[in-house]
């Protein structure tokens, strides 16, 4: 479904990828771990189209995708969230999902402006699918029309899922998706990503710090460090790595 | 003959309303979506014979886990149309709890409301052998499980129809068959006073207190109710399934939980029941709400509320309504009782009840003053909800009412309140010995003390075994001292003991929200509970409301010495019941140390009075 082909990306004399390969399946959750400045954002940062590879190539189901532009690549369903919360702070839970939408959209400024017919019919729809598919699937119900900045953090971070399921996505981009989320929350969060993959049939890759959840919940896991792969396997088989224990995991870490 | 029974009622509105009207609206997908009469009598039919394939039979139980929704009244008339017995249960009851319940009732089938209440079932179901189905209404995250046990109510659904087209006469025969006197319902009674029973409540109980509340307060075709009460609470049976049933009103479904508030708004009720807890909350809200609002519109809610007060003293003088206070009424509403109803979707309302608890006289003044015909009721699930009732023209927070049309009520020597009338129940279930003990020659023994008053109004002290007797030999009402108490909005829940003692004492839980929105606003950090609850400045608080409290009793039921629990009462701990009432044994069995303190002192202290004295 994904294959990243020797992705090389350097700012300056500082390479924050060297050569990195992988190949998510789809239906996959694939999880990518490694140190801080690693380069884990950043091989997120290349599929999504938010930086241009230096070198290499990104596979998207066959196809080439590395010169496409980001909403481009959106328009062909990958949706990703981001580490720190990107919504828009000031707009409703229901707009900001809306907006995750909008790419759909094939009514132009004019017909919008009109509002009328077809336009209007094609907004009912999506905010039909809206209602279904994601609002009582993520549980906002009670909070879809309150401002996004007035919510508690966790509840911020399942709204950003809800705007990145929005795109109607086949491949979904995680980054970080727990951080900074107590036990119940990260728990919570878990069961909504497990279950939107589950029913929307997502292929699902993210970037997590908190071990307990990849070990529960990936298929395979990519090691980062310094820009490179360092291992890749089954979550069982990475966690026996001694490279990824030394380099990462630390060598006093124990396998729950 | 007497052959009327709720299905055969729905069966008769269907008929007469067909899809003329919406018999209940659920919000879905964030819309709301109707159903009609001749759909939902449609519905009922499909499930009863669905749960007929499924072996059910006429005596059987079952039972019901599962919040308000569509499925609920489905399943309970699907039963009922069959012959078979209904029972709700909590859904914050515990594993435990579900089970002793499903033994004791022997029930055949469970209808559980989604994933969490399905687990909990299947927790316990090794216990429970004569269970043989469980009836799943939302399938969400069940879809792996691959159990026999379990069914989806869409199937149990689908397979009614198909029997439908089978034996097309054969639900009207099952219908048929039943009878007023049958069991309609088994209601676990909530057991303030201790272990719970289960009360037969028949079809004949429940529509002659739906007919005779109607005929007090007439609810109308097309009315609009919303059901947000558990169901397995006598009081929503009365107003959801009997009451709409009777009139034809619409009973409407909050989306979840949560938005209820603001589906309540959108509703805009007619009619609404509540025990004493959502009024009490309500009050609290908008007194800190105005308390944080800017000068004029303090000014502007004093003032409202200074005229609401004039014009219920002038109606109450006068025994009627008047041209004069209906202009102080106007004034107020203008003021601010308009938005108040509208924030709290109380704009509609014709009748609004109050009962399950005593409420306090405060907050009961408070909401007339507002405009709002809110009514005390009296009654308990043994009289299938309410037997008493204020009648529009004479409301008074004194009493609870008069009877209702049909319901005969008597003061026995003992002080205790005696009912009689069609409303009566059948019996405990299983428990003869409780039964001989409630009913005597047609007579309930409620187990409440009160008096009857010389326009007839009943007057509701307390529980017989609550009331004090106090240090002077006089009785009185731990309820009225407590609900003294919880008019502040920095009282959650308070707990008076006194009887046989030598002075009044006050367990008092804080409400977290306001006091601490008080500690936030006085700069005042604190973490949890327990710490809020330990802070001498909260104490200092509440001793407040206790002095202001103590200036409006009798010196002998004042409270002299009191303490904060340091942690929130809670069902799950055994200290309220699931319809949130302090269990008072409970409570004073669990802090018993700390009542043993409070009275520790071998003189007796002087109450905290503000300086002055009585006012």
């Amino acid at each position: 479904m994904l294959t990243l082909d020797a992705l090389h990306l350097s700012f300056g004399g500082v390479a924050a990828l060297a050569g990195v390969s992988l190949h998510v399946d789809a239906g996959d959750f694939f999880a990518i771990i490694g140190p801080n400045g690693a380069g884990k954002t950043s091989v997120f940062n290349c599929i999504s189209g938010i930086y241009a590879p230096t070198r290499g190539r990104i596979l998207f189901e066959g196809k080439d995708i590395t010169a496409l532009k980001p909403h481009q690549r959106a328009q062909l369903r990958i949706a990703r969230t981001f580490q720190n919360i990107a919504l828009f702070r000031g707009m409703t839970v229901l707009d900001n999902v809306k907006i995750g939408r909008h790419v759909h959209l094939r009514s132009g400024v004019l017909a919008c402006g009109v509002y009328y017919g077809r336009a209007a019919r094609e907004e009912r729809l999506h905010r039909a699918a809206i209602e279904r598919e994601i609002i009582d699937l993520l549980e906002l119900q009670d909070i879809r029309h309150q401002i996004v900045g007035t919510l508690p953090y966790g509840l911020q971070k399942r709204v950003e899922l809800a705007r990145a399921l929005a795109l109607d996505p086949v491949l979904l981009l995680l980054d970080e998706p727990t951080a900074g989320m107590n036990a119940e929350e990260t728990e919570d969060m878990v069961r909504f990503i497990l279950y939107v993959k589950q029913v929307k049939r997502l292929t699902v890759v993210m970037i997590e710090h908190d071990m307990g959840v990849v070990m529960d919940i990936s298929d395979r896991v990519a090691v980062l460090d310094f820009g490179q792969k360092i291992a890749e396997g089954a979550p069982a088989f990475v966690q026996r790595d001694p490279v990824v224990i030394k380099a990462y995991l630390g060598e006093d870490f124990q396998v729950a | 003959m007497d052959t009327a029974t709720l299905p055969r009622l729905l069966a008769a509105q269907a008929l007469r309303l067909g899809r003329r009207q919406a018999a209940l609206r659920e919000k879905k997908y964030g819309i709301w979506q109707e159903v009609t009469w001749e759909e939902y009598a449609a519905c009922v039919r499909a499930v009863c014979l669905g749960l007929a394939a499924l072996g059910l039979e006429r005596g059987e139980k079952v039972a019901l886990i599962s919040g308000n929704r569509p499925a609920w009244p489905y399943v309970e008339l699907a039963a009922q149309s069959l012959g078979a017995i209904p029972l709700g249960i909590f859904v914050d009851a515990l594993p435990e709890q579900v089970r002793a319940v499903l033994e004791h009732s022997e029930a055949r089938i469970v209808l559980v409301e989604d994933q969490e209440q399905a687990d909990k079932v299947l927790s316990v179901r090794d216990a429970v052998p004569r269970l043989r189905w469980i009836v799943v209404d939302d399938m969400r995250g069940l879809e792996t499980y691959r159990d026999p046990m379990l069914v989806s109510l869409a199937e149990v659904t689908a397979r009614g129809r198909e029997e439908e087209r089978r034996a097309p006469n054969r639900y009207d025969t099952m219908l048929a068959d039943g009878a007023g006197t049958d069991v309609a319902l088994l209601a676990y009674t909530s057991g303030t006073t201790g272990a719970s029973k289960a009360a037969m409540v028949s079809h004949r109980n429940l529509l002659a207190m739906a007919t005779g509340v109607a005929q007090v307060d007439p609810v109308r075709e097309g009315d609009q109710i919303v059901s947000f009460l558990p169901f397995a609470w006598v009081g929503e049976q009365l107003i959801s399934v009997a009451i709409a049933l009777h009139v034809g009103a619409t009973v409407n479904f909050a989306e979840k939980p949560e938005t209820t508030r603001e589906d309540l708004r959108e509703i805009g009720p007619h009619v609404v029941i509540a025990p004493p807890r959502f009024w009490e909350t309500m009050c609290s809200e908008y007194q800190v709400r105005i308390a944080g609002a800017g000068w004029l519109k303090r000014r502007a809610a004093r003032l409202a509320f200074a005229l609401g007060t004039r014009a219920l003293a002038g109606d109450a003088q006068a025994g009627r309504r008047q041209w004069n206070t209906r202009v102080l009424r106007g004034l107020a509403r203008l003021l601010a009782f308009r938005s108040l109803h509208d924030k709290f979707g109380l704009s509609r309302i014709r009748y609004a009840y109050t009962g399950g608890a005593p409420l306090g006289p405060e907050i009961f003044r408070f909401f007339r003053a507002t405009g709002l015909n809110l009514k005390q009721v009296y009654g308990q699930t043994e009289t299938a909800g309410i037997c008493v009732l204020h009648p529009d023209d004479d409301v008074r927070a004194e009493t609870v009412g008069k009877p209702a049309p049909g319901t005969r009520v008597r003061v026995a020597e003992t002080g205790e309140i005696l009912v009689a009338g069609d409303s009566v129940f059948l019996g405990y279930y299983k428990d003869p010995a409780a039964t001989a003990r409630a009913l005597d020659d047609g007579w309930l023994h409620t187990g409440d003390a009160g008096t009857l008053d010389a326009r007839g109004h009943l007057v509701m002290i307390d529980r017989l075994q609550d009331v004090l007797r106090l240090a002077d030999g006089s009785r009185f009402s731990a309820a009225l001292i407590e609900n003294k108490l919880k008019f502040s909005p920095y009282v959650r829940e308070a707990v008076v003991i006194g009887a046989d003692r030598p002075y009044v004492v006050a367990l008092i839980q804080i409400d977290i929200d306001n006091v601490g929105s008080w500690a936030e606003a006085s700069r005042l950090p604190f973490t949890t509970f327990q710490d809020l609850s330990h802070k001498t400045e909260v104490t200092a608080l509440v001793e407040a409301v206790v002095t202001r409290v103590n200036g409006e009793l009798p010196a002998p039921a004042r409270i002299v010495r009191f303490a904060l629990f340091d942690k929130e009462l809670h069902a799950d701990d055994g200290e309220l019941t699931r319809t949130q009432k302090v269990r008072r044994g409970a409570i004073q069995d669990k802090y018993r140390d700390m009542i043993t303190a409070l009275y520790a002192s071998t003189e007796v202290p002087a109450p905290p009075l503000a300086a002055g004295g009585v006012r």
